[in-house]
Formats: structure tokens, C-alpha cells, sequence
């Protein structure tokens, strides 16, 4: 089988003024299709060094990247803005809706940025809103929306592009465990209708939602188990 | 091209929703740019109104009539100096009739105030003009009610006169004025005939004078005076040539010594049209000069809010980037916000532009209007400065590391 993710020997290195930093030292990893993959690690790990690169926010200092075998380590900025956004949805901890748009209109961002017409767009954003059951929201700001509905929107608009790959950093981070229930339960979901999703976390009960978990340690791959089948 | 048209559109609505969070901050950033425009737009519609009444005012002197005075119609130097000429006289005009061959026509005028009456209605201070036959055609008049004089009634100084539009109105009211005798100063003359209206001059109302016998004017209101003497030419371009004749003639029949400096001052329309022009041009240029500097000002305004907006918004440029925005399009987005905000500028600025003027217009006696020109001109400006000084901020928000924009709180 193809893979979905590919990375060899992965290295990150920062400069602080004099000193350097090795943020990650040469990571392998592959990453399947429609896999359900939990990236654990404690802070200072490399853990979101490593989930930058994957989602093609950064490039790394050596090693290559393919994403669906496109070669995504030697891109520029331009070149990754568009794989970001044709192949990845981001949720994020804080959730990161722009405050003054409506959830329809955040939702819509991606396919601005991809050039769809305004109404064909208004169309894919309201059907991605109803996958997260958010459609009596759409018109909400983010600050008239609990945190939970917030994080939908922000599940609508990592799915609305059709992404190769759902890349959730903390995404229960800043809710109540019976929110962050529900949150997983809508990833759980969206793994079951054939999307890849890749969970960063340091919570064990987050992680064991996926069928696999990667431990970084040290900018290294730890420990890589298979906990359910596929 | 259409997604760039979408993208234009999808970029105003951004930028008129970030303005829409900061609309105070918005227009003082814009006052740079509104005083500039403003001063610009204001000075062109002020000039704009001159030029549509001062200059056809100046253009009814008639530009081929040369005007024969003691003085001189601009004074640059010394006053004085020309205080001590002799007058002009009744003989240097009839020195010039009779031996000016190019001229068309040539005509003494002079004129003097005094109050006037009609049984128990009374003007004061109405200019009384002493003129000739030849006036008629010089100055163009027209008759609307009566006649003008008779060649006989200027040789003989009979105390005849046509009246102004306004004078009839004020004195006569519903009154048929012509046979009546009005009071002028202390003599009685007989109305004869009404001038059609005849508007302004120089701020000086035609229309409120009385016009008498040249002649009467000295038997009646004394003789030592200044008269002026109005010279018609044939056709504009001998205007030099006949100008020559005269200041000839004049030096002839005042025997000038050929060093001495002429004793007299041959006026005509072109040295004011020349003095307007110097004055509307300075004008443009300080209203230029204001206008820029301002508008640079207003530049570095911008340069510095939009600099500030980029700062406060790193987290929304790392949220756009993340989820696709490319360089270009941040760039975009932030040059677009400026020129909007500069072109609020420039249509607040054209706004009062045109309150300004219209208040010039209300209360002043100078008509004004704001040509479309400046209105374009002041547009293009404001949108051209939002552009330019958009420029780096823009670039520098395009640059942004993702990354930290996301990290940023």
C-alpha cells in the first residue's frame, strides 16, 4: 500500500543565538491512509516540531517529507500553503477561528484560498457545518459559541477542503472532559468514514482513541505501537 | 481574471470588516490624507468658481479696448510716483480723436457719487458716469426702455440721463420713469432712458449708476478731474499697434522729451488676465504644496497603523496562512485594507469639499464649484498613497513565520 505520510530521517535543528537546538534527529515514520494515529510525547519532545512538518507549516533542516509522494521537504512558502491547503486540516487547542467572522464564514476560509465560487462555497460550508451538527450556528460568532461548538467549527473547517489528512493538536486542551468526550467522538467518527486522522496529545485517554500511538522522545520515535486493529 | 475580481471582492469585505472594528482609529489615521485632499480640492473648486466668474467679469472689459488712466491698473512700485502726473484731460482726448488713425473709437469717460432723488425717494452714493456717444458702442450698452443720448445733447451738456436697472427699481418702483426730472446731487436732470441689465464688475454693480452728458459732469460737479479715455481697436490683434499710436500721440501732444518716462498709463484687460493667472496659479501651487506634504504625512500615517494592524493581527495572518493563504493573497489583503482606508480618507475629504464649497458659494460673493477633475484627482491620490505606503506592511505581515503567528496570543 501507498503511503499516505512518508518521512526519512527527519531532522529539525533551531539556532537560539549561539546555541543550537536539535529539535528532532533524523525521525522516520510512515503514516497510512485512513489510519487513527496519536502522537504522544512530554513538551520539549519535539512532539509539535514534528506535527509543524507534517502539516507543512515548516520545512525541516534535513530529511525528506512526502505527502502522498509529493516531495513537500524542499517547498517554499507558497508551494506549502497550498498543500496545507488542499491536503491538511488543522484543529488546533485553542480552536483559532478568526473572533469577528461568523462560523459559516470561518468555515469558508479554506475554500476562499482555494478559489471556489462564493456560492458554491456557501453550499460545501454549510453541508461541512452539518456534519458537525452546527447547522442552527452558522450565523455565530466564535464568542456567542461554547467551547465545544467552537471546536466543530473548527472540525467543519478542517474538513471542508476534503483533506488527505485531519492534524489535531490538543483539540480537547481547553475543554471539560464531557465536552472533550463528544470532541473525540466526532474524530472517532470521521476515522470511521475513511478520513486519516493524526491526534497530537499528552493526555493517555485522548490517545487511546487512536489505533496507534507514536511516543517521541528526545526528537526521537520512542516507541511505536499498533493498540487496535485497524 | 474572474478570481481575481472574486479575490478583490472577498479582499474589500475583509479589510471593510477589520476597518469596521476600528472606525475612530480608521478616520484619524485618515486626517492626513482628508486635510490634503480637502486643501487641494477646496483651492481647485474656489479657483474653479473664480475662473467661471472673475475671469469672464475681466474678459467683459472687452479684450480689445485699451483703457487710458492717470494710473496704472496694477501699482508695483511707488504710488507716489504716479500721483504727481498730470491728470488726464478732456484735451488729451480730443487730441486723440483728432489724430488717431487706427483707432476704431475713442472716448472720455469720467464720474463721480452723489446722492440721488426722485420726489421723496432717495439714493445715496450712486456712481454717476460721464460718457459720450461713442460709449454706447464701446461699452456695448443696451437700451431696455427710452433711448440713449443724442450728439446733441452731449455737445450741449443737456442735463439728460439714462438710468441703471437697479436704480430704476429702487427709485421708481411701479413708476413709468422716463419724462420724469430726478435729483442728481442738486440738479435736476430729465430721465431720457433705462439700461438692460448689465450684472457686475470686478465686484462693482452696473446696474446701480446713472450715465450723464461727459460734459455736464464738469459743469455740475465740478471740473477738475481725472477723466479716463477708452480706446476701441479694430480687431485684437492690432491692439500693440494702436497702443503704440496712442502713447505716440499722448507724448506728442504732452511734449514729452524722449527720456522723460511716460506721464499717463495705457491699461487693458490682458494685465489683469496676466495678474489672475499669477495669482491662481500661486494658489494651485501653495494648495499643491500643502497638499502633498499632507498627504505625505498621511502616508506615514498609514504606514504606521497598517504597521500596528499587522502587529495586533498576527494571529489571524497565522490562522489565514495555516489554512492556505499564500503570500500574495496576505499581501493582498493588507494592501487592499490601506488603499480603503486612504480612500475613505479621499471621499470624506471630497464630502467636505463639496460642503465647503457650497458654503463658499452661500456666503461669499465668489461662486464656486468642485470641478470633477479634482474629485477624480483627489480620489486617485488618496488611493495611490494607501497603495504605496501599504506596501511594506503588507509585505511585512506576508512574511510572517506561520508558526509564531499561531503561537501569538
Amino acid at each position: 500500500m501507498q503511503s499516505l505520510i512518508q518521512l526519512e530521517k527527519i531532522t529539525k535543528t533551531y539556532k537560539i543565538g549561539t546555541i543550537e537546538v536539535h529539535a528532532l534527529r533524523g525521525v522516520d515514520l510512515s503514516i497510512q491512509p485512513n489510519e487513527y494515529i496519536s502522537i504522544m510525547g512530554p513538551s520539549g519532545s519535539g512532539k509539535s516540531t514534528l506535527m509543524n512538518i507534517i502539516g507543512c507549516l515548516d520545512s525541516p533542516t534535513s530529511g525528506s517529507y512526502f505527502l502522498e509522494d509529493e516531495l513537500v521537504s524542499t517547498m517554499d512558502d507558497d508551494k506549502l500553503a497550498e498543500v496545507r491547503n488542499r491536503k491538511i486540516g488543522f484543529v488546533f487547542q485553542t480552536f483559532n477561528l478568526l473572533p469577528r467572522a461568523s462560523a459559516l464564514h470561518n468555515v469558508e476560509l479554506p475554500l476562499i484560498y482555494s478559489g471556489i465560487h462564493a456560492n458554491k462555497r456557501k453550499v460545501i460550508a454549510e453541508e461541512a457545518l452539518e456534519k458537525v451538527n452546527l447547522s442552527d450556528r452558522k450565523n455565530h460568532r466564535p464568542n456567542e459559541l461554547s467551547g465545544g461548538q467552537k471546536q466543530r467549527v473548527a472540525i467543519a473547517r478542517a474538513l471542508v477542503n476534503n483533506p488527505s489528512l485531519i492534524l489535531a493538536d490538543e483539540p480537547t486542551g481547553n475543554l471539560d472532559s464531557t465536552t472533550g468526550k463528544e470532541i473525540m467522538s466526532v474524530f472517532d467518527d470521521l476515522h470511521k468514514a475513511g478520513n486519516t486522522i493524526i491526534l497530537v496529545t499528552h493526555e493517555k485517554e485522548v490517545a487511546q482513541h487512536a489505533n496507534r500511538i507514536v511516543h517521541i522522545l528526545d526528537g526521537n520515535v520512542a516507541e511505536d505501537i499498533q493498540v487496535k486493529k485497524p | 481574471m474572474i478570481s481575481i475580481l472574486i479575490s478583490l471582492w472577498e479582499n474589500i469585505l475583509i479589510a471593510l470588516r477589520a476597518l469596521a472594528q476600528n472606525k475612530l482609529r480608521a478616520v484619524l489615521t485618515t486626517l492626513g490624507i482628508i486635510i490634503g485632499v480637502l486643501t487641494v480640492v477646496s483651492v481647485a473648486s474656489i479657483i474653479a468658481g473664480l475662473n467661471k466668474g472673475f475671469s469672464s467679469q475681466i474678459s467683459a472689459l472687452g479684450s480689445n479696448t485699451l483703457f487710458i488712466h492717470k494710473y496704472p491698473w496694477i501699482i508695483k512700485d511707488d504710488f507716489f510716483k504716479y500721483r504727481n502726473r498730470p491728470d488726464i484731460t478732456m484735451k488729451d482726448a480730443e487730441y486723440l480723436i483728432e489724430h488717431s488713425k487706427l483707432a476704431e473709437s475713442i472716448a472720455p469717460a469720467t464720474g463721480t457719487s452723489r446722492d440721488i432723488k426722485f420726489r421723496n425717494n432717495s439714493l445715496s452714493d450712486i456712481g454717476v458716469a460721464g460718457v459720450t456717444m461713442e460709449h454706447e458702442l464701446i461699452e456695448g450698452y443696451t437700451i431696455a426702455d427710452g433711448r440713449y443720448f443724442t450728439q446733441t445733447e452731449i455737445d450741449r451738456n443737456k442735463p439728460s440721463c439714462v438710468i441703471g436697472w437697479e436704480i430704476k427699481e429702487k427709485l421708481f418702483k411701479e413708476q413709468h420713469p422716463i419724462g420724469e426730472r430726478i435729483k442728481i446731487g442738486d440738479v435736476s436732470y430729465l430721465v431720457i432712458g433705462v439700461m438692460e441689465k448689465r450684472g457686475s464688475l470686478l465686484g462693482h454693480n452696473l446696474d446701480s449708476e446713472v450715465y450723464v452728458p461727459i460734459g455736464t459732469v464738469f459743469k455740475n460737479f465740478g471740473s477738475r478731474r481725472s477723466i479716463r479715455i477708452l480706446v476701441k481697436v479694430p480687431s485684437p490683434e492690432m491692439i500693440d499697434e494702436v497702443k503704440d499710436e496712442i502713447r505716440f500721440l499722448l507724448r506728442v501732444s504732452r511734449k514729452l522729451k524722449p527720456q522723460e518716462e511716460d506721464n499717463f498709463s495705457i491699461n487693458q484687460q490682458e494685465m489683469l488676465t496676466n495678474m489672475y493667472k499669477q495669482l491662481t496659479g500661486g494658489l494651485y501651487t501653495a494648495a499643491f504644496g500643502i497638499g502633498t506634504l499632507s498627504l505625505l504625512v498621511g502616508g506615514i500615517g498609514i504606514m504606521n497603523i497598517m504597521l500596528v494592524s499587522v502587529a495586533e493581527r498576527r494571529k489571524e495572518i497565522g490562522i489565514r496562512k495555516a489554512l492556505g493563504a499564500k503570500r500574495r493573497v496576505i499581501t493582498f489583503q493588507f494592501i487592499i485594507e490601506s488603499i480603503i482606508i486612504c480612500s475613505v480618507g479621499g471621499i470624506i475629504a471630497i464630502f467636505f469639499s463639496f460642503l465647503i464649497s457650497l458654503v463658499i458659494d452661500k456666503i461669499t460673493p465668489f461662486p464656486s464649484s468642485v470641478p470633477i477633475w479634482s474629485v477624480f484627482m483627489g480620489l486617485g491620490f488618496s488611493t495611490f498613497v494607501g497603495l504605496f505606503f501599504g506596501i511594506y506592511p503588507a509585505r511585512r505581515a506576508a512574511k510572517l513565520d506561520p508558526i509564531e503567528c499561531l503561537r501569538y496570543e
